[in-house]
């Protein structure tokens, strides 16, 4: 009994002695990444991890990072992330737009625990969003995508309809249109973020009747996969560079740079300067980075769009500048007038010419 | 819409190649099945099938010995569950899930370093852009698809006209006679498993090799659930299961190809078209059955473990 009472004081003053070191700063951060693929899906959850990574080289041992995979868009991620709050993550990363509801729910219940959302928007004391602006990039693709066509026909594969997917078809199509007045937009909607083979069956798809050029939106390199068997198609990376269809079908690519973000974030916690935000960066910050456009694309081509993206890095040129009508011919954007980020934000209309409905 | 942009030719080649992996699958667990062994791990030995075929055909550069590979991890992850049901008489529903998350979390230890390479090319007996709708629909396809149209055929004939077939399917639908006339219940189960094992993993080769063709963590994504549907829609008849893939095939196809060609019809009635169809088919077969219509198919056997001392 002694002896037990004794071992008993012996580890309180062991746990008091280990929590006194805590304080001293010596204390691990706990962070928490959840993920809505898997980490070898080469696009999305690929680079969201590879930005993980970072934060464990910048912090060293103050960092311990955790992630889950494959987490499903639902009841399951709360499960997770609750899971990740008990086991002491003290900031948790969210990155699908379908975590959102999650992420307030369980946010809800941890008010000590700081939450970072992707792409989504509604916030709390304790939840901030991040987002980047893709539309940059699509505006470049579409670009591109107009100018090489010679069937006049672009392929694009679209995940679900959100905000985020819509606004980057409709930047596609307004800077493809621009340049090509012929271009028509195919859209196929995969309603997954990641499934090779349906992603693939889309592309074949796509090519099948007649697109040259396949825009994804989806994770994985399947439809450059696609791409590369067919001569004359082109792709591009989506969410991370791609860089091994350099060769092939890749032509340029949407880079999500996350690192810079998830190291900031960190440090602000473990600063005690967190607090609530809703970032939404795009090439200016270096979020979104367009990969190396190769020698595919003629050089005027590649002039044109290497000036637009200059434009959009200092702010000259907005993707989103009128006229544009939505596309019941309705005038959304007047001469000269620049979106505001709140309709960015909550898009959920195609611009005018591009056919066919969004699914509700 | 514009109809004119569905090109049949083109949309009939996609729905066989988009077919042969579900059939490929399916045929191999129709024989499990056949034999009184439910597994369901048909996802998880597909996936490893589809793991071990891309990296034996990276390594040898030869998609022919690809397609060995995965029969064979495949025919190896089944061995696990032969044991573990046959010989330590586990329950197989169970063990056949296990076998399922076992097979998605080794595939994706096994495949990290074989992210974004891109396969040996299996060849077409006719390619091109050329090609005329005959030649494209018979002739332009890669030897595994036909090898996958064969087995059906010659499951379907084993099954039928065979001893051994006669063998399979008295083990299946009686085992304590089977055993009673003096065959090894156990090791004619044994082999079915492992057949069945080394039909998912080609169906997961040909996934990862043709179908995609490359590699991706947990990319079968449902593909072995279907063929355990499948098995089921075909009422246990080989040639059947040719039909039911075709079928599931088709309409995954015939819905990207709508939407692509700006069909009004809303995405979601089309992606659910293939499970109302399996529903409406086992209730089908269910009034069937309860009015004597067709007998039942189901093995008598089916789930149930053997042991000689029963």
């Amino acid at each position: 009994m002694i002896l037990r009472r004794t071992l008993l004081a012996a580890a309180a003053t062991a746990l008091a002695l280990t929590s006194g070191a805590f304080a001293d700063g010596h204390e691990k951060l706990k962070v928490g990444f959840v993920y809505v693929g898997s980490i070898g899906d080469g696009g999305w959850t690929y680079e969201h991890n590879q930005s993980r990574l970072a934060v464990d080289e910048a912090f060293g041992d103050k960092v311990e990072t955790i992630y889950q995979e494959s987490v499903p868009e639902g009841a399951d991620a709360e499960r997770v992330m609750t899971q990740m709050a008990l086991s002491g993550a003290k900031l948790i990363f969210t990155t699908s737009f379908g975590y959102m509801d999650p992420t307030i729910n369980v946010a809800a219940k941890f008010p000590d625990v700081k939450f970072e959302h992707a792409t989504g928007y509604k916030t709390a004391d304790n939840v901030s969003t991040y987002s980047a602006r893709f539309y940059e990039g699509r505006a470049v693709q579409g670009h591109i995508a107009g100018k090489m066509t010679k069937t006049n026909k672009i392929g694009y594969i679209a995940s679900f309809p959100i905000p985020e997917v819509i606004r980057g078809i409709n930047s596609a199509y307004l800077h493809a249109k621009r340049v090509n007045p012929d271009v028509e937009f195919n859209i196929i909607w995969a309603f997954t973020w990641e499934d090779p083979a349906k992603e693939a069956d889309a592309a074949k798809t796509l090519i099948e009747q007649g697109a040259d050029v396949i825009l994804q939106h989806t994770d994985t390199t399947a439809p450059l996969t696609v791409a590369a068997e067919n001569e004359g198609v082109i792709g591009f990376g989506q969410a991370s560079d791609m860089a091994q269809f350099k060769d092939g079908p890749r032509v340029s690519s949407i880079i999500d740079n996350w690192a810079p973000y998830y190291i900031d974030r960190v440090k602000a916690v473990m600063d005690g300067t967190w607090e609530t935000v809703q970032t939404w960066d795009g090439i200016d910050t270096g979020m979104v980075e367009i990969g190396e456009i190769t020698d595919r694309i003629p050089a005027d081509i590649k002039a044109e769009a290497e000036a637009m993206i200059e434009a959009m890095r200092t702010g000259a040129y907005h993707p989103f500048t009128g006229p544009i009508n939505k596309q019941d011919g309705t005038p959304w954007l007047a001469d000269g007038e620049v979106a505001d980020d709140g309709t960015l934000a909550g898009m959920s209309f195609y611009i005018e010419g591009l056919t066919g409905d969004i699914p509700q | 819409m514009d109809w004119a942009a569905i090109n049949p030719a083109f949309y009939v080649a996609s729905v066989m190649v988009a077919a042969t992996p579900l059939l490929l699958a399916a045929i191999g667990e129709l024989v499990v099945e056949k034999t009184g062994v439910l597994n369901l791990g048909v996802e998880g030995m597909m996936i490893i099938g589809a793991v071990c075929g891309f990296i034996t055909a990276v390594e040898t550069g030869s998609p022919s010995l690809g397609f060995v590979g995965g029969a064979l991890g495949g025919a190896a992850l089944s061995v696990v569950f032969a044991v573990l049901t046959q010989f330590f008489l586990t329950s197989q529903v169970p063990t056949g899930l296990a076998l399922t998350l076992f097979g998605l979390g080794a595939s994706a230890m096994v495949g990290q370093s074989y992210v974004g390479i891109v396969p040996p090319k299996m060849p077409q007996l006719m390619s091109g852009a050329q090609l005329n709708a005959f030649e494209r629909i018979v002739l332009g396809h890669d030897a595994m698809l036909y090898i996958g149209l064969a087995i059906p055929v010659a499951v379907w004939a084993v099954l039928r006209f065979s001893r051994l077939g006669l063998i399979l399917r008295a083990v299946g639908e009686d085992h304590n006679a089977a055993h009673a006339l003096g065959y090894k219940v156990m090791w004619i189960r044994f082999g079915a498993i492992v057949f069945g094992g080394a039909c998912a993993g080609l169906g997961g080769a040909y996934l990862s090799l043709v179908r995609v063709p490359q590699w991706t963590e947990g990319m079968t994504t449902g593909a072995g659930w279907i063929a355990l549907a499948l098995v089921v829609f075909a009422s246990w008849r080989p040639l059947l299961i040719i039909l039911g893939a075709y079928i599931f095939g088709g309409i995954a196809i015939l819905q990207l190809n709508l939407q692509a060609a700006g069909s009004t019809i809303p995405v979601e009635y089309l992606s659910m078209s293939p499970y109302v169809i399996t529903i409406f088919v086992l209730v089908l077969l269910s009034a069937l059955h309860k009015y004597g219509i067709s007998r039942a198919q189901a093995p008598a056997m089916l789930g149930r473990s053997f042991h000689a001392s029963n």
